[in-house]
């Protein structure tokens, strides 16, 4: 730092002391409309390539969109109200790439049919294309984008880190997810789905923009951090050998009860009905 | 034991051999002469047990409560019933570095740390769920079969205790390693305690030592868990057996076997190698869902926290049946006088289980009360030749039934895509339909059920053989019944339908005890009325007299084993010839 | 009904007469020697391999390790999986291999024992009868109801000791259910780590699990200042829930309407039925939903109930900004918070 501060005190004074030439005026002219020049051949004609593809990606977006979702979310993404005053499809205007990554990319929409809630299905568009509908969401008002692989790469959380994601987890998430992330009951029919076998990146999304029923937890409150923690100590679940045995869907004490009746009391009473059964009998009599 | 003419002074099959004086001998007569156990053992060594499947059902409870006692041993060695506040640095990288009280870092030392642990944890839970489930198929055994009926009445009183205990020692199992499960479950109890009229307040702060959770609860639980409830179940267990040993097991009606008698195995060996394999099996068993079967995985859970809870909270499934209730309850609550009464879980957590063990435990002096039988029973009956006892048990069954998948009303609803709401309604109603419905269909089921065992008896089974007259016309040939199953389905009593003596006292006025009687009368009389009675010696005979004219009519048939019962696989055909005279 | 009640049940005439006990059939083991040479065989092997799982058992509990690297086979405990195979082979083999010999090898005569009436005989009863008499005699305890009557005094009064002996088992119940750890310009932050919130930090349809400040601060020389039991009592009363749903949506009650902030509500997160956490929040409907018994509120509506076994609305926390543009509470909970109990005064929303 000090060396850096020198080398820019004496060139400093350098400049001062030749403010006072006579070609400084022109020399520095030049220099600024050459830096400028060369500033804008290094940057313009870049941007106005990314401007031209990222216009591409949204005209190629709204295409798709307008085959595959507008019948819903209306030709604008407005969305559409029914007679009811109920929503047919919500407007998508702000609700960020991140919404339709999440929501395209886990195949709940475009919906298969109209339901309780959106279920989880394979990805009808493949990655490009839910590139360009993400893109076009996000061209008509600003939302959350989709997160960077580095805010949900997980690979070098800490045991501190997956401790403190379990407590996140554990307050936010287990009351509708379940403890294990198997899923659980909401009202009317809906329901909290599995978070088995989910990407970090579905993940970091759900939590960013709350699909559906599901709250917001934005980035003011739990943070990207907090956020990668509950993701690692998903994933280190994931990884965890199941120390006791099949876990018998980790739905808590209604599947082991279950389990208790049909395997315990099953097999037992089938071992006191066997106890009990006739063995073979002989015609032959006994010596 | 041996004696000079050779004979064991016991209902021995065989004559006893004279033996070699063996090693035992001397140790046998030391402790005889201290303890004279001669005399108990010559009565009990050749003690008979009637054998049937379904009287092995109470002993998968009483050997899954060994396996309790010997995992339950094991577990109290490692587990520390606190709740001091300390930072877990265990094995388990997921909750390294958390607070949680020591009695959740102990369970998951057991779990992780110690060899065998989580085995023994697992079988531990398995057994419990085991236990309480096994008493409750042993006791519909004993109720569908009336072998509560007098001198048993007791034991039944005894054994519904043995369920209350066992449930509520499961409850404080279930609640001791303080994982977010266990005291979700804490918690509701602490509400449920609340909502008792006047004392509910007290008595929660008095139990948790003040405030929930405070850092008594565990300790407490632990003692009634390890101490108190075992103490009571095993001095209940010993008196259930005693009792089972002084009455003598029911059994069978069958050929050879009369009120009168026992007839069965001896105790010494046969018995003792069956209960005793029985034994192995359980523990094999339960050794083996421990091994293979997840069960309250509490490191999944983590240590309770007041303000977490997680989806598909339950308890148990045998407590599932009272949360049913309580799920399906409407919110009904009273503000008067500035105190709160709390029906929504009063009624259903406090008042419903307690009507529901009272309405249990009384079922025998219910019965006995309205048939008005004061006779000892030692035959069983099967379950259609008692039809209202045993739709009035299915009701209850229903009822259970019902309440218990409200219990998992969110779990079914998650599972099967339906709506909590829809299932909640649906159960709202269903629990008062669905117990009279079962009970109106398995009373005439049964019913229809004696009505077909009169008519095998009158006119014989049907053969299967199907007979063209001269006429073209078919027929079904009926055979009559081999004779000991013919005893059999008559080996019963006639159901006597209670009938008041007087109406009126002498100056023509009822009497309030004529009231009773007559309330008696109509219940009896709907108890008995519909009942088929078993075949009268007259009518069985007038039948036979039928059946000897149709015989007279296939004469040529007669004798030869193309009379149609070697299709039928109940006679011994062996030796016989189809006929080849036609 | 006639029949004596110490009688054992009697039958009429039967309709079909006794035909007795059927003829004993041997068992293909009691007539063939090979049968049962095979039996003998069988049960043997049976016991044999019972050892043979009881001492891999042995063997698994030192192979497989536990603890911070456990082994692992087919994704599950290698050691919990393999010493509950082992274990629960080897005792059902010597289940199976001794039912096997009751069933194959033993003798299988039935044999008939005689039951007697449950009640004691007449002679017995009387001399019962006598001898109770007499003892009651010799006592004299009928003759002198002075002594009888201060002895049933005496012992009945025992029983308050053993109730007053339990009195120390807890304290009062006081006024501690009403009041919480709330109070005017407590900031609501989030649970596990203590972060204030703004107003603006919250989208429509976020959710936060919150706590009061409080449970975060620590003293002078670090320590929480609250902690341990105290904690989690407290947190047992304090925990909350804060919402943002659109200001048009919410539909207050009189005298709550400004508990909010920009369409930000706090509610008791403890369920007013037993008292369960409640954070299912759907964002769209306003709905909470209890996962233990299924109480639904309107947090739209002042959390009243709308489906369930609650009988009462969730309490709402008053919230205001701080100074520092923080989310406060403006006082405690102007109500009870969790399950209903005998003392609670009713709050009625208007």
């Amino acid at each position: 730092m000090r060396l850096t501060q020198k080398i820019s005190h004496r060139i400093a004074g350098r400049l001062s002391a030749g403010r006072r030439s006579r070609v400084a005026a022109p020399l520095v002219l030049v220099l600024g409309l050459l830096v400028t020049g060369g500033m804008y051949a290094a940057l313009s004609p870049a941007s106005a390539q990314t401007r031209t593809a990222d216009q591409d990606l949204v005209a190629k977006g709204r295409a798709l969109f307008l085959v595959g979702c507008a019948s819903c979310h209306g030709k604008n993404a407005e969305g559409i109200t029914t007679v009811k005053g109920g929503q047919y499809g919500p407007s998508l205007i702000g609700v960020g790439a991140a919404a339709v990554d999440f929501q395209v990319g886990t195949g709940r929409m475009p919906m298969a049919q109209p339901g309780p809630q959106a279920l989880r299905k394979p990805p009808v568009y493949d990655d490009a294309e839910i590139a360009a509908l993400a893109a076009y969401v996000a061209s008509l008002g600003p939302g959350p984008d989709i997160p960077a692989a580095s805010e949900y790469d997980v690979s070098n959380a800490s045991t501190e880190d997956i401790a403190r994601g379990g407590e996140f987890f554990r307050t936010n998430c287990t009351a509708c997810h379940n403890f294990a992330g198997a899923g659980g009951a909401l009202p009317r029919g809906r329901f909290a789905p599995s978070l088995q076998g989910v990407s970090e990146k579905h993940l970091y999304e759900a939590m960013l923009t709350g699909p559906q029923q599901m709250p917001v937890f934005g980035d003011q409150v739990l943070t990207p951090q907090d956020k990668r923690q509950i993701i690692a100590y998903l994933k280190k679940n994931e990884e965890t050998p199941n120390y006791g045995g099949f876990t018998l869907g980790s739905l808590g004490p209604v599947s082991e009860g279950l389990f208790a009746w049909l395997v315990g009391i099953g097999s037992l009473v089938g071992a006191a009905v066997w106890i009990a059964a006739n063995s073979a009998r002989s015609r032959r009599k006994q010596a | 034991m041996s004696s000079s003419n050779g004979v064991a002074p016991t209902n021995g099959t065989r004559p006893a051999k004279a033996h070699k004086p063996s090693k035992a001998g001397p140790a046998a007569t030391w402790a005889d002469d201290r303890l004279g156990l001669a005399s108990m053992a010559k009565k009990n060594l050749r003690k008979v047990f009637p054998d049937h499947w379904s009287f092995m059902l109470g002993e998968i409870a009483l050997w899954s409560f060994v396996v309790l006692l010997l995992t339950g041993v094991f577990l109290t060695l490692w587990f520390r019933p606190s709740m001091v506040e300390v930072v877990y640095d265990g094995s388990y990288d997921q909750l390294r570095g958390i607070h949680m009280s020591e009695a959740y870092a102990s369970s998951l030392n057991i779990s992780f740390d110690v060899r065998a642990g989580l085995l023994m944890r697992q079988m531990h839970h398995w057994a419990a769920m085991v236990f309480v489930a096994s008493m409750m198929i042993h006791l519909l055994r004993v109720f569908f079969t009336g072998a509560f009926r007098k001198p048993r009445e007791l034991n039944w009183v005894i054994g519904s205790l043995l369920l209350l205990l066992g449930t509520l020692e499961g409850f404080t199992g279930y609640s001791l390693p303080d994982d977010l499960l266990s005291g979700t479950g804490i918690r509701a109890a602490d509400g449920f305690m609340k909502s008792m009229p006047v004392v509910g307040t007290y008595m929660s702060f008095f139990l948790f030592g003040g405030e929930f959770p405070g850092d008594s609860i565990i300790p407490r639980l632990y003692t009634v868990h390890v101490l108190l409830i075992p103490g009571l179940l095993l001095a209940l267990i010993a008196a259930h057996m005693l009792l089972l040993v002084y009455h003598k097991h029911t059994q069978w009606p069958g050929p050879g076997r009369t009120e009168q008698n026992v007839v069965g195995f001896p105790m010494l060996p046969v018995y003792a190698a069956k209960a005793g394999g029985f034994f192995f099996v359980v523990f094999g068993t339960l050794a083996l869902m421990g091994g293979l079967m997840s069960i309250n995985p509490v490191w999944r859970f983590g240590p309770y926290n007041p303000a977490e809870v997680t989806a598909g909270s339950q308890p148990d499934w045998y407590m599932g049946w009272p949360d049913g209730a309580l799920r399906i309850m409407p919110g009904l609550e009273t503000h008067i006088w500035g105190v709160t009464l709390s029906w929504n879980v009063f009624l259903p957590i406090i008042v419903l289980p307690g009507l529901m063990f009272t309405i249990l435990m009384m079922l025998p002096f219910i019965e006995a009360w309205i048939t008005g039988d004061k006779r000892e029973h030692h035959l069983l009956q099967r379950p259609r030749n008692a039809p209202t006892r045993t739709a009035l048990m299915v009701a209850l069954m229903t009822f259970y039934g019902l309440m218990w998948a409200a219990g998992g009303n969110d779990i079914i609803a998650l599972k099967m895509r339906l709506s909590i709401n829809q299932i909640t309604y649906f159960m709202r109603a269903a629990v008062f339909v669905g117990p009279v419905i079962a009970f109106l269909i398995t009373r005439r089921w049964c019913i229809s059920l004696q009505r077909h065992d009169k008519e095998v008896l009158l006119h014989g089974y049907e053969s299967g053989v199907i007979m063209r007259d001269a006429q073209g016309g078919y027929s079904e040939k009926h055979l009559p019944l081999p004779l000991d199953r013919a005893y059999t389905l008559t080996a019963r009593d006639r159901d006597e339908v209670f009938v008041p003596e007087t109406a009126v006292d002498g100056n023509g006025v009822p009497s309030p005890s004529n009231r009773k009687d007559r309330l008696r009368a109509k219940l009896s009389a709907y108890w008995y009325g519909s009942n088929i009675q078993k075949p009268t010696l007259a009518e069985l005979e007038e039948s036979h007299h039928h059946t000897e004219i149709d015989v007279a009519h296939e004469a040529p048939l007669e004798g030869h084993a193309a009379d149609g019962h070697q299709f039928d696989g109940r006679h011994d055909v062996s030796g016989e010839e189809l006929s080849t005279k036609h | 009904m006639s029949v004596d009640k110490h009688e054992l049940s009697t039958t009429e005439t039967d309709p079909i007469a006794d035909p007795g006990l059927p003829e004993h059939e041997p068992r293909p083991t009691d007539v063939d020697d090979r049968a049962e040479k095979r039996a003998e065989r069988q049960v043997a092997s049976l016991f044999g391999l019972s050892t043979v799982f009881t001492l891999l058992f042995c063997v698994s509990y030192f192979v497989f390790k536990v603890g911070h690297h456990p082994s692992v086979i087919w994704g599950f405990g290698a050691s919990n999986v393999a010493l509950g195979l082992c274990l629960g082979l080897a005792l059902l083999c010597i289940g199976i291999g001794t039912i096997q010999w009751a069933r194959k090898l033993m003798a299988d005569h039935e044999i008939v024992e005689y039951r007697h009436p449950a009640a004691s005989s007449e002679e017995d009863r009387r001399a019962a009868l006598e001898a109770l008499a007499l003892g009651s005699e010799e006592s004299g305890i009928a003759r002198r109801p002075l002594i009888r009557n201060s002895l049933l005094g005496a012992v009945a009064a025992l029983g308050l000791p053993a109730i007053i002996a339990l009195r120390d088992l807890g304290p009062l119940p006081g006024d501690k259910l009403t009041r919480t750890v709330w109070k005017k310009g407590m900031r609501v932050v989030q649970d596990v780590d203590g972060t204030p919130i703004k107003p603006a930090d919250m989208e429509i349809g976020q959710l936060v699990n919150a706590e009061p400040a409080l449970f975060f601060e620590t003293n002078d020389h670090g320590e929480p200042v609250i902690e341990g039991v105290k904690l989690q009592t407290e947190k047992a009363k304090a925990a909350v829930i804060m919402v943002k749903m659109q200001p048009d949506d919410i539909k207050p009650a009189k005298g709550r309407e400004n508990w909010g902030v920009d369409g930000i509500l706090c509610y008791s997160k403890i369920c007013t039925h037993v008292g369960c956490p409640i954070s299912l929040w759907e964002q769209q409907t306003h709905h909470l939903l209890c996962p233990c018994h299924q109480s639904t509120f309107d947090l739209a509506d002042n959390g009243r109930v709308i489906f369930g076994p609650a009988a009462r609305h969730l309490p709402q926390l008053p919230l205001a900004v701080d100074a520092e543009g923080y989310l406060v509470a403006t006082s405690d909970f102007t109500e009870p918070v969790g399950p209903s109990f005998w003392e609670r005064d009713n709050y009625e929303l208007k």
